[in-house]
C-alpha cells in the first residue's frame, strides 16, 4: 500500500476517533479531499524541479505512534538552548510532554494547538486565523487534515514576551519509521515582540519524516524573530511550511540554519498586507555527504511602501545538493517596494550540486528589486595570505567560511543561540576555533 | 577580393527586375489547409527532396502528433488550430513591382521612420540579402562573390538538392526533429530557410543576411536556417523580420542550427519585428522559435538579438559549449508594449572545460504587456574552470505591465564560477524632467533612456542592425507614456 493510499484510509479512523463537534472539521475534510486529489508532489511540478520525495515516501510510516514514549531530560538536555531561561513546548513522537515543557498562560499564551483546538475561550483565534494563510498545496493540507497537535503562541498587543520560545519536536525511534505532522499557530498582537526557536530533532537512527506547518500573524507594528535549526541526523528529512501574514508595520524574520538530516524543504512564504512591512529571510547552508536541501521562498508584496530582503548562503561538500527557489512577487498596487534577494553558493566537492533560481516577478514600475546569486570556491588569494601567515589550512578554510556565512550571522540577536550556531558550524566543518564570531 | 562597390549594386538594379515586392500581386500557389502525412509528403515532392529528407521529415511529424503543445512559458494565448493553417504557399508569379507605391503605405511609413528603405537596404555596401518572401527564397544576390571564397549561402531546399552531404551530416544535429513540439512541427513542414557553410579557414568578407517576412493571409511560415562554419572560419549572420498587418494570427515557427567547428565564430544577429497585434491586442504573430548553437573546441557563438515585434514571443537561442575553451554569448534586448507577450532568454550548456558564457538581458515593458526573460546556466560537472556572467535588467513603464526573471542555475563542478544579477527599475520622473528642461520632450526623452540602458547590447549589433535597431526602440515605444 503506498504512502498515500495508507494516509487516506487512516484519516477516515482519525476523523472517527476525534470528536465531531471540532471546530475545523470542514477545513479537515476539504483539505484531505485536496490531498487525495492533488497527492504528494512529483518532479514534474515545477516548484518540485529539483528535488524528489521518491526515496523518502518508500519507508512504512507509521503514523499514530504508541503513547508512552518517555524519554529523560539528561539524553535530551544538550538540544535546549540551556543556558538562558526559555519557554518550552515540546514533543515526543507528536505527543505533548509536560515534563520537559514549560508553558505559560500569564502575559501570553504559550501552550498547545490540541487546547486551543477543544477549549471554548480559544474559538474566536482558531476561527479567525486558524489556516486562513496556509495555502492549500498537496503537502500543506495533508498537514491541515490530521492537524491536532502543535504549539500555539498568542501574545496579546504591546507585550514584549521575556524570554525566548523554544519548540523542539523529538522523534525517539521506538517505531521503525514515523510520520509526524506538527502543526504551529504563532498570533502576534499589535505591538507585540516574541522569539521562536524550533527544531526538530531525532534521537535514534529510524526513519523520520516530518511535514510541519507554521502559521504566522504579526499584526500591527509586530515583531516576529522565528529562528529554525535544522541539525538532525541523515535518517530524519523534514518537509517545512512556514506561512506569514504581515500587517502594517510589522517585521518578521526567519532565519534557518540548515547543518543536517536526509532531506530538508523549506517553503517559506511571507504576505505583506499592509504598508511598510519588512520581511527577513536569511539562511546558513552547510552539507555534507548526500545530505539534500532545498529552500523554496516567497515573499508577496501586496502593498506599496515594504520591503523584504533574502540572504541566503550555502557550503556544499560531498554529493550533496543545495537547491535555492526564491520569488518575489510585486503586485501593481505595491508601489515603492525595495526588494533584495541574495544567494550565494561554495561548492568544495565535485560531486556537489546547486540548483538556484532566483525569481522575480514585477507588476508595479516604481520599485527597487535586485536579486543576485553567484556559485564560487573559497578565494585562493585570501587562503595563500593566512597559510602565509601560519593559520592550519583547515583553520584557513573554516576563517574564510565564517566570514562567508557571518552576515546572516550576525542577524541573530540571541547571543546564547548565536554562540550555539557558532559551535555547530565548527563542527560541521570540523575545525576548533577558540573565539566566537 | 574584389569589393562588391556602389556602381556594381547600381548595373545590377538597372538590368535586373524589381524581384520582391510587398503582397498583394503575387499569385500563390497554396496548399489547401491542414496537415497530415500528405501534405508533409506533397512539401517534399514539392521541393524535389531527395529520399532520406522525405523520411526525416515524415520521422519528425509522427513524433509531432505524439507531443503536447508545451504550457509552461509565460504566456496565454489562443492555441492556433494547427489543421487551419496552409503548410505551403510559394509565389508562383514573380512580382513586378514599377513603383514603390505598390506598398502598403503604413508599412512604409515604418520604414521611413526607420529611415531605412527596401532601396537602401540593399545598397547598403556588404550586405547580401536574401528575401524569404513566403516561404520560398526569390533573390539571392551576391552569391558569386561568395561562391569565390567557397562560401555556401542558398536556400535550404537548394542545398538539400545539391549539398545534400552536409545537410544530411548537420540538419538535426544541434535540434533534434523530437526536440520539443515547434521544433518536431517545423522539422516536418518547413518550406524554406537558409543554409551558409563557411569553409575551413575562410573569413566571411560580409555580412550575410536574410529578411523575412510573412505575406500571405494564413499562411505560417516555417523557416529552417543552418549555419556551418568550418574549422577556423568566421561568419556573421544577420536576421532580421518585418511583417505588415494582420487581424488573425499568424504562426512562426522557425529553427536556426548553428555549428561552430573548431576555432571558429559565429555571430548571429536577429532584429525581429514581426506584427505585434494592434494597441488593443487584436492580431499579431506568434513567434515560437527553437534557436540553438554548438560549439566545438575553441570555438565561440554570439547571439545577439532586439526582440520587438510579435504578440508572443517564445524563443530561447542557446548554446552548447561542447569544446574546450568554447565561448557563448547572449545578449539581448526585448521591448514589449500593449498587449504583447515575451518569455525569451537563453541557455548556456557547460560541457567542456574552460568554457565561458556571458548573458546579458535587457527587458523592457510597456502597455499592458509580459515579459519575461528565463534562462538556463549548467555547469556540467565535467566542465571545469567554466565561467559564466549574467546579467538582467528589467524596465517598467507604467503599472499595467509586469517583468518576470526565471533564472535558473545548475552547478555541479566545485571550479565552476556563476554569477547573475538582475534589477528592475523604471524611468525616474527627474531623468524626464532633466530632458525636458533641456527642451527635449517627454517622447524623446524616453527614447534616449531606453537607449542608454541597451547601450551594451545595441552595441554589439552590426553597424547596418544598430541604426535600424534603435529607431526601431523608439516606434515600438511609440504612445506608451501618457
Amino acid at each position: 500500500m503506498s504512502l498515500k493510499d495508507k494516509l487516506l484510509s487512516s484519516y477516515i479512523a482519525f476523523e472517527d476517533y476525534l470528536e465531531d463537534d471540532s471546530p475545523i472539521h470542514d477545513l479537515r475534510s476539504d483539505a484531505i479531499k485536496t490531498f487525495e486529489n492533488q497527492g504528494f508532489p512529483t518532479k514534474k511540478e515545477e516548484a518540485w524541479k529539483y528535488t524528489s520525495l521518491n526515496s523518502i515516501l518508500k519507508e512504512d510510516y507509521s503514523l499514530f505512534p504508541k503513547k508512552d514514549n518517555d524519554i529523560q531530560l539528561k539524553d535530551v538536555k544538550r538540544y535546549f538552548l540551556h543556558e538562558i531561561d526559555t519557554y518550552k513546548i515540546v514533543f515526543v513522537d507528536g505527543i505533548y510532554n509536560s515534563f520537559l515543557s514549560e508553558t505559560t498562560h500569564d502575559k501570553a499564551d504559550v501552550c498547545l494547538l490540541s487546547s486551543a483546538l477543544s477549549k471554548d475561550k480559544y474559538k474566536p483565534i482558531v476561527e479567525t486565523y486558524f489556516n486562513k494563510v496556509a495555502k492549500n498545496n498537496s503537502l500543506t493540507s495533508l498537514n491541515t487534515a490530521f492537524a491536532k497537535e502543535g504549539a500555539y503562541i498568542s501574545i496579546p498587543k504591546h507585550v514584549e514576551l521575556d524570554k525566548p520560545i523554544e519548540i523542539i519536536n523529538f522523534a525517539t525511534g521506538n517505531e521503525t519509521a514515523i510520520l509526524l505532522q506538527p502543526r504551529n499557530l504563532v498570533v502576534v498582537g499589535e505591538n507585540a515582540q516574541v522569539q521562536i526557536i524550533e527544531r526538530h530533532q531525532s534521537l535514534s537512527d529510524n526513519a523520520v519524516l516530518t511535514n510541519s506547518v507554521t502559521e504566522i500573524f504579526a499584526e500591527k507594528r509586530a515583531h516576529v524573530d522565528f529562528y529554525k535549526i535544522q541539525n538532525d541526523r541523515s535518517s530524519a528529512s523534514l518537509i517545512d511550511h512556514t506561512y506569514a501574514n504581515q500587517e502594517r508595520d510589522s517585521i518578521v524574520k526567519v532565519h534557518t540554519f540548515s547543518f543536517g538530516g536526509k532531506l530538508t524543504r523549506n517553503n517559506l512564504n511571507f504576505y505583506q498586507n499592509g504598508e511598510h512591512c519588512d520581511s527577513v529571510l536569511n539562511g546558513i547552508t552547510i552539507l555534507e555527504k548526500k545530505q539534500h536541501v532545498d529552500h523554496n521562498t516567497l515573499v508577496h508584496h501586496i502593498s506599496p511602501n515594504c520591503e523584504s530582503h533574502q540572504d541566503y548562503k550555502g557550503i556544499f561538500d560531498d554529493s550533496s545538493t543545495g537547491v535555492f527557489n526564491g520569488k518575489v512577487y510585486v503586485e501593481k498596487e505595491a508601489q515603492k517596494i525595495d526588494a533584495f534577494q541574495k544567494n550565494n553558493n561554495i561548492l568544495i566537492s565535485d560531486k556537489a550540486t546547486i540548483n538556484a533560481k532566483p525569481q522575480l516577478e514585477i507588476f508595479a514600475d516604481d520599485v527597487k528589486c535586485s536579486h543576485g546569486c553567484t556559485i564560487g570556491q573559497l578565494d585562493e588569494d585570501a587562503m595563500f595570505y593566512m597559510r602565509s601567515r601560519g593559520i592550519g589550512q583547515k583553520e584557513a578554510r573554516a576563517l574564510l567560511m565564517y566570514a562567508f556565512a557571518n552576515n546572516v550571522l550576525e542577524g541573530v540577536k540571541i547571543p546564547e543561540l548565536k554562540r550555539r550556531v557558532n559551535k555547530l558550524i565548527a563542527q560541521k566543518i570540523g575545525v576548533n576555533l577558540g573565539f566566537d564570531l | 577580393m574584389s569589393k562588391y562597390t556602389e556602381d556594381d549594386l547600381k548595373k545590377e538594379l538597372e538590368t535586373k527586375e524589381y524581384e520582391y515586392g510587398f503582397y498583394t500581386d503575387i499569385e500563390s500557389d497554396t496548399f489547401p489547409v491542414g496537415l497530415n502525412e500528405d501534405i508533409v509528403r506533397a512539401i517534399s515532392l514539392k521541393k524535389e527532396e531527395p529520399q532520406w529528407m522525405t523520411d526525416w521529415r515524415i520521422e519528425a511529424f509522427r513524433a509531432w502528433q505524439q507531443m503536447e503543445e508545451p504550457e509552461w512559458a509565460n504566456v496565454t494565448y489562443d492555441k492556433p488550430d494547427f489543421q487551419n493553417i496552409s503548410y505551403y504557399s510559394a509565389p508562383n508569379n514573380k512580382a513586378k513591382y514599377d513603383s514603390i507605391d505598390d506598398v502598403d503605405p503604413e508599412l512604409l511609413e515604418t520604414f521611413n521612420k526607420l529611415g531605412i528603405s527596401l532601396d537602401e537596404q540593399k545598397k547598403l555596401a556588404g550586405v547580401a540579402v536574401d528575401i524569404v518572401m513566403d516561404s520560398v527564397s526569390v533573390a539571392t544576390t551576391f552569391k558569386d562573390t561568395l561562391a569565390k571564397k567557397g562560401i555556401i549561402f542558398c536556400s535550404i531546399s537548394e542545398a538539400i538538392r545539391e549539398h545534400s552531404d552536409l545537410v544530411k551530416k548537420y540538419l538535426g544535429s544541434v535540434v533534434p526533429q523530437k526536440d520539443n513540439f515547434y521544433a518536431a512541427l517545423n522539422s516536418a513542414v518547413f518550406s524554406d530557410g537558409s543554409f551558409c557553410y563557411i569553409p575551413k579557414g575562410v573569413r566571411c568578407p560580409m555580412e550575410l543576411s536574410t529578411y523575412f517576412r510573412i505575406n500571405q493571409a494564413g499562411t505560417g511560415q516555417f523557416e529552417r536556417t543552418l549555419v556551418i562554419a568550418d574549422e577556423g572560419s568566421y561568419v556573421s549572420y544577420l536576421e532580421g523580420c518585418t511583417a505588415p498587418s494582420r487581424d488573425e494570427n499568424q504562426l512562426h515557427a522557425a529553427v536556426v542550427e548553428l555549428i561552430a567547428l573548431d576555432d571558429s565564430e559565429i555571430k548571429y544577429s536577429t532584429v525581429q519585428n514581426w506584427f505585434p497585434g494592434n494597441k488593443e491586442g487584436k492580431g499579431g504573430v506568434f513567434n515560437f522559435v527553437t534557436k540553438r548553437g554548438i560549439c566545438e573546441k575553441n570555438a565561440k557563438i554570439s547571439w545577439t538579438q532586439v526582440e520587438t515585434g510579435s504578440a508572443v514571443t517564445w524563443k530561447y537561442p542557446s548554446c552548447v559549449l561542447k569544446g574546450d575553451n568554447s565561448i557563448g554569448e547572449f545578449y539581448s534586448i526585448a521591448v514589449t508594449n500593449n498587449f504583447q507577450q515575451a518569455d525569451t532568454g537563453t541557455k548556456m550548456i557547460h560541457l567542456g572545460k574552460n568554457t565561458r558564457s556571458t548573458i546579458i538581458s535587457k527587458g523592457i515593458s510597456a502597455g499592458k504587456s509580459q515579459n519575461s526573460y528565463r534562462g538556463l546556466v549548467k555547469i556540467n560537472s565535467r566542465a571545469d574552470n567554466a565561467r559564466n556572467f549574467s546579467q538582467c535588467d528589467s524596465l517598467l513603464m507604467g503599472n499595467s505591465c509586469g517583468a518576470h526573471t526565471f533564472p535558473y542555475i545548475e552547478a555541479h563542478n566545485k571550479t565552476a564560477q556563476v554569477e547573475h544579477e538582475a534589477t528592475t527599475s523604471k524611468i525616474g520622473e527627474d531623468q524626464i524632467f532633466y530632458c525636458n528642461q533641456r527642451g527635449i520632450d517627454t517622447e524623446k526623452a524616453i527614447a534616449l533612456i531606453v537607449n542608454g540602458f541597451s547601450k551594451e547590447v545595441l552595441n554589439k549589433l552590426p553597424m547596418e542592425f544598430a541604426v535600424e535597431a534603435q529607431k526601431l526602440l523608439e516606434i515600438s515605444l511609440e504612445g506608451s507614456v501618457g
